[in-house]
């Protein structure tokens, strides 16, 4: 700025000021966000069990990681989460507000509806859904009640269907925050485009196909980058609605690192864990924040 | 929002507008669902629920589960019900909402009014923190709350959500002050205002929308947490929705089903009125935390 020398205490402390009042949030952020990443990181290379040990074991618990069976359950049940939670939230958010976008009489009262659920704890919608899916009590009971006896619908006690209670749950809770997003891309499009293609004779679905959804790429790119990150992320919602089971059906990274570091006293191969998951979510994340930041420029 | 394909004519026949709307209410409803049949389930008996229809309304009306899970439901070791852990959420809720928005509104002043060199990729570290798997920090959380005696407390809690709060609400705030004329500012710096009377008097002034934004985020965020709450609290702390948990997993004596929809709903009534309030100012925090604003 100026020369410092000829300022006076009192402007040599404006110019201090607003590094000073930054400096308590990056001093915690450095501390308690990328101090923490390190020890935890750090305590992946070691012989940690019940407490934190510092005896140095190299990459032992990486390995002994990956030949868990249990870890490679959880590992594969986030694939079939992540892309099914993703997909499914991505076609219904998309539909939904094409829909919609069309002049919709009561949309007002409707989209409300649809995003309501995002205020939702996961464990308040867990437990919902782990008692409409129970077959005692839920929907099947309900069927049965209902006269259609030979209704089955067991998903959540099967241990090669749960995941996909996971799955419903996930979708109902944030496709309609998806819908959000790409309605507020489509409203944000250039109308005389639209217009322009009609006039050329465009239809309704190649005025979508054509011109709209290419033109959300961004909505798309924001809607993957932040569904991909709830679903790495995913806990509370399998604590609530299975506990992880049937057996290990609905285990996931984050239940696995939960319980290998706190209640079965693997802290090293709860520590390696969990720096997987980190590297995952930051794979995804730092080329989107980077370039977020940057355009802003 | 503009509504820029809303004013165009979109040629759709009877049939297909139909259509739509069947399918637009039939999504209202699976939306719906699983919150009607909490509520209609938390006034009925529970042999009514064992019994049978889910979605059928109750023979006999009664307030009864919702009192008992309010207050005499065994959550943990003593019958307390709920009430306790809600005013465990709130007393964590409001410091850590209060404080994560003060430090938010002053990070978003000086990262756009007072930049300086390497601002952005400071700002870039503190917005990355929101995004991390949370079992990254669990470990060494758990120690450091414990050698500050904090380990179990409510402003144990309170800090942890302040720290993990922080990125988000400079967030906001960063966009918000960003698109604030920086002309006023610097006049204001010539006619010799200091650093926090233009805060104070020129950019605080306007910052009510924004600041309902961050609340209501914070708010959203903390009281719905179950990880920090149930790794780092004890039972004269914790909140809300591990006590619900605690509540429904639990494995003693018959399960009262109704009990636990009304405790469910009990858990999600405040977001649930914030929502119904100011739902507007809950979806542009939204947008705002993953789209820029």
């Amino acid at each position: 700025m100026t020369i410092t020398a000829k300022l006076t205490m009192r402007d040599r402390l404006q110019v201090w000021l607003p590094k000073l009042v930054l400096s308590p949030s990056l001093a915690l952020t450095l501390v308690f966000v990328y101090g923490f990443i390190l020890f935890t990181a750090y305590l992946s290379f070691t012989d940690s069990r019940i407490l934190p040990s510092y005896g140095w074991v190299g990459w032992e618990n990486y390995v002994k990681l990956f030949s868990l069976r249990h870890w490679e359950v959880a590992v594969t049940n986030m694939a079939v989460f992540a892309v099914l939670y993703m997909a499914i939230c991505t076609a219904i958010g998309l539909m939904l507000a094409i829909l919609l976008d069309q002049k919709i009489r009561g949309e007002g009262i409707l989209r409300p509806i649809y995003l309501y659920p995002m205020a939702l704890s996961f464990i308040v919608s867990g437990t919902a859904w782990k008692w409409m899916l129970d077959p005692g009590i839920g929907l099947e009971n309900t069927m049965h009640a209902l006269g259609w006896v030979n209704f089955q619908f067991d998903w959540i006690k099967n241990r090669d269907f749960a995941i996909y209670t996971v799955v419903l749950a996930a979708v109902w809770q944030t496709s309609g925050f998806v819908m959000a997003m790409f309605l507020a891309g489509l409203r944000g499009i250039d109308n005389d485009i639209l217009k322009a293609a009609q006039i050329d004779g465009a239809s309704n679905w190649n005025l979508y196909r054509r011109i709209c959804i290419p033109l959300l790429r961004p909505a798309f790119l924001s809607a993957f980058v932040i569904l991909a990150h709830l679903a790495i992320k995913t806990y509370d919602l399998v604590i609530a609605l299975t506990g992880g089971g049937p057996g290990r059906a609905t285990e996931l990274p984050a239940t696995f690192m939960y319980s290998y570091t706190f209640t079965r006293n693997q802290m090293g191969i709860g520590a390696a864990s969990a720096t997987i998951m980190l590297m995952t979510i930051a794979a995804i994340m730092i080329p989107y924040l980077y370039s977020e930041l940057r355009e802003r420029r | 929002m503009a509504a820029a394909t809303q004013d165009m004519v979109v040629r759709t026949g009877a049939v297909t507008r139909t259509l739509i709307y069947v399918v637009l209410l039939l999504f209202a409803l699976f939306y719906l669902l699983p919150l009607v049949v909490m509520l209609v389930n938390s006034v009925k008996p529970l042999a009514e629920i064992t019994g049978g229809n889910m979605i059928a309304f109750p023979d006999v009306w009664t307030l009864e589960p919702w009192r008992k899970a309010w207050s005499e439901a065994q959550v943990g070791v003593q019958a307390t019900g709920l009430k306790p852990y809600f005013w465990n959420s709130i007393k964590m809720v409001v410091p850590a909402v209060t404080i994560s928005t003060i430090l938010g509104a002053l990070n978003g002043y000086v990262l756009t009014k007072w930049r300086f060199r390497g601002d952005t990729v400071l700002f870039g570290l503190m917005l990355f923190a929101c995004f991390i798997p949370f079992q990254i920090v669990l470990i060494p959380m758990a120690r450091v709350l414990g050698i500050f005696g904090l380990a179990g407390t409510t402003w144990g809690l309170v800090v942890v959500h302040v720290v993990y709060g922080i990125g988000f609400t400079t967030l906001y705030y960063r966009n918000y002050y960003a698109a604030f004329p920086s002309e006023l500012v610097r006049a204001a710096q010539i006619d010799g205002a200091s650093f926090f009377q233009i805060f104070w008097r020129i950019l605080l002034p306007s910052s009510g929308p924004i600041t309902v934004v961050s609340i209501i985020w914070q708010f959203t965020n903390i009281w719905n947490d179950f990880l920090f709450g149930a790794s780092f609290a004890d039972f004269s702390s914790q909140p809300m929705t591990v006590a619900l948990n605690n509540l429904v997993q639990s494995s003693t004596g018959v399960k009262e089903y109704n009990v636990h929809f009304a405790g469910a709903i009990l858990a999600a009534l405040p977001t649930l009125l914030v929502y119904i309030v100011a739902g507007r100012y809950f979806v542009r925090g939204l947008m705002a935390g993953s789209v820029k604003g």
